[in-house]
């Protein structure tokens, strides 16, 4: 009993380290990437291996400056302001996104000794079903953070974040359904190795091939979620000064920033687990590599679950990249335009996607 | 379910739900009431229904309750006059003291004297989607479809309702 608790103990520990250390990684991306695309330099300051590459990384600058500026500030609680819900709002916001994580397998089974360890912190039935509750109470964060405040910059962006959210949840929601249909359960680490087959022998069983526009469709929805360009009207720098979280300081604006850079982790680990194959290598199976046309090369089993978990963490930054990517390419929506979207294009796409492929399901049997 | 993990639970159960109905101010009483929710969800895990747990923070503590508190801060509903609403008549407090405590003595007192029965081993497949389902979309299909009726009567009487209003 007591070995079981310590194995759930490590496997959250590592699921946990994953997603906060490639949160505070996509920190660094986003500000050099930025800067990329942007044709700057970007940060710049106290360069660690400054004789040896030509150019600064911003390591330092991002990942190690940065956060200690920021967790050393001093804690400003405006006047008039609700002092407990101002206290609670940041982590009611990261709360959610965090614990997101426990549904999603990072790989298959790792046997040691007599036992196999299935390589995901929580295998639950309803494991998709636990995702969209827990994205459902990431707005309580959004919403009290900005009344709490007592300012009117803050209520409008809590306004218009819980608006927002409310509604792009219920086109990705619609939007998964259609996964659900294909793959027939509601359990992550299922439809994980469900993803493992081989269509017509050659082509990876991924959820994208059956489903390129659920896959849109939650990729869009999921970008809403995360309230960035090009739907960062909650935020909406040029009017709110920072919307929701306008009158939060420190340590406090920082998790507030945290949880914005988790929910892109969690929408990338989500939409590599339903539709990229998860932590699938193609043609990899637990006892090494099975080419199409007979050629197989055996793998001890450490090094196969090393693979998996790599091939998992890769496909999720490429994701995050492509998030990134987005954020500093589009411009932003007028709210109107962002209501439109999420109610007249995507959940009519959504209800049609759902219908197309129940109608192909039930006809092919 | 242990006596012990039962006791923790039911304990913040019992003070989130006080909370909601005594607390003055309107937002953090809407808060307690999710509080409430999301830990009759924890209570429906650790009985074994996960389909109606997840059901149940998505629908209430995710759905619902946002629009409750979109409401309370739309209407700017302030903490002024709580105390002039929550003083009351002496004769009601005094006759709800009464009532409250024989509940809770008769209540202590029957849960005192039956013991905590031992957590039964759910059958496998309990309380998962497919058990839900089959439920849902088989046993009882026809009163679920009612029940849509019934919800889609009640949004038309809604527009019908606020449409009147402002005309």
């Amino acid at each position: 009993m007591w070995a079981d608790a310590g194995i759930a103990a490590v496997k959250s520990l590592v699921m946990l380290l994953l997603a906060l250390n490639l949160t505070v990684l996509l920190l660094w991306i986003e500000r050099k990437g930025s800067a990329l695309i942007q044709d700057r330099i970007g940060a710049n300051r106290a360069n660690i291996f400054g004789g040896i590459l030509p150019f600064n990384l911003g390591i330092v600058n991002t990942l190690i400056a940065d956060p200690i500026k920021m967790f050393t500030k001093e804690d400003v609680i405006p006047d008039g302001a609700d002092k407990l819900l101002h206290f609670f709002g940041p982590f009611l916001a990261v709360f959610p996104v965090l614990v997101t994580f426990a549904a999603v397998p990072f790989g298959d089974v790792l046997v040691i000794g007599d036992r196999t360890i299935n390589l995901q912190v929580a295998d639950l039935n309803v494991g998709i079903l636990y995702v969209l509750a827990m994205s459902g109470l990431s707005v309580y964060g959004v919403v009290l953070g900005g009344w709490a405040t007592n300012s009117r910059w803050s209520l409008l962006g809590a306004i218009r974040g819980s608006a927002q959210m409310i509604s792009y949840e219920i086109a990705m929601g619609l939007g998964l359904i259609g996964a659900i249909l294909v793959f027939g359960t509601l359990d992550l680490q299922a439809i994980a190795r469900a993803q493992g087959a081989l269509i017509w022998g050659v082509i990876p069983a991924w959820g994208i091939i059956y489903q390129p526009l659920g896959f849109l469709i939650f990729l869009v929805a999921g970008i809403a979620e995360t309230k960035r360009v090009p739907f960062d009207l909650p935020e909406g720098e040029s009017e709110l000064t920072s919307g929701y979280f306008t009158e939060y300081s420190g340590s406090k604006q920082a998790t507030y920033m945290m949880s914005d850079f988790a929910e892109i982790v969690v929408v990338s680990a989500l939409a590599t687990t339903l539709f990229f194959g998860a932590w699938q290598v193609p043609y990899l199976a637990r006892d090494g590599f099975h080419f199409p046309g007979g050629f197989a090369l055996a793998l001890p089993q450490l090094v196969v679950v090393v693979m998996q978990v790599a091939s998992f963490v890769l496909k999720v930054l490429v994701l995050c990249c492509f998030q990134i990517l987005v954020r500093w390419s589009l411009p932003r929506y007028r709210y109107d335009q962002l209501m439109d979207l999420g109610w007249k294009t995507l959940l009519p796409l959504a209800l049609a996607n759902v219908l197309l492929t129940a109608t192909v399901i039930v006809l092919a049997g | 379910m242990g006596p012990i993990t039962f006791a923790v639970l039911a304990t913040a159960l019992v003070v989130s739900a006080l909370t909601v109905v005594v607390h003055p101010s309107p937002v953090k009483s809407a808060m307690a009431l999710v509080a409430t929710l999301f830990l009759l969800a924890v209570v429906f895990v650790f009985l074994g229904a996960h389909m109606i747990a997840a059901l149940q923070v998505i629908v209430y503590a995710g759905a619902i309750m946002v629009l409750f508190l979109f409401v309370i801060m739309l209407l700017n509903l302030s903490d002024d006059g709580a105390e002039a609403r929550h003083r009351g008549r002496v004769v009601f407090r005094l006759g709800a003291w009464i009532g409250g405590g024989v509940l809770a003595v008769e209540l202590s007192a029957f849960f005192l004297r039956v013991p905590f029965p031992e957590p039964a081993t759910p059958p496998a497949g309990y309380g998962g989607a497919e058990a839900v389902a089959t439920a849902l979309f088989v046993d009882y299909l026809l009163p679920f479809e009612l029940t849509s009726i019934l919800l889609l009567v009640a949004v038309v009487g809604a527009v019908v309702l606020a449409q009147r209003r402002t005309a």
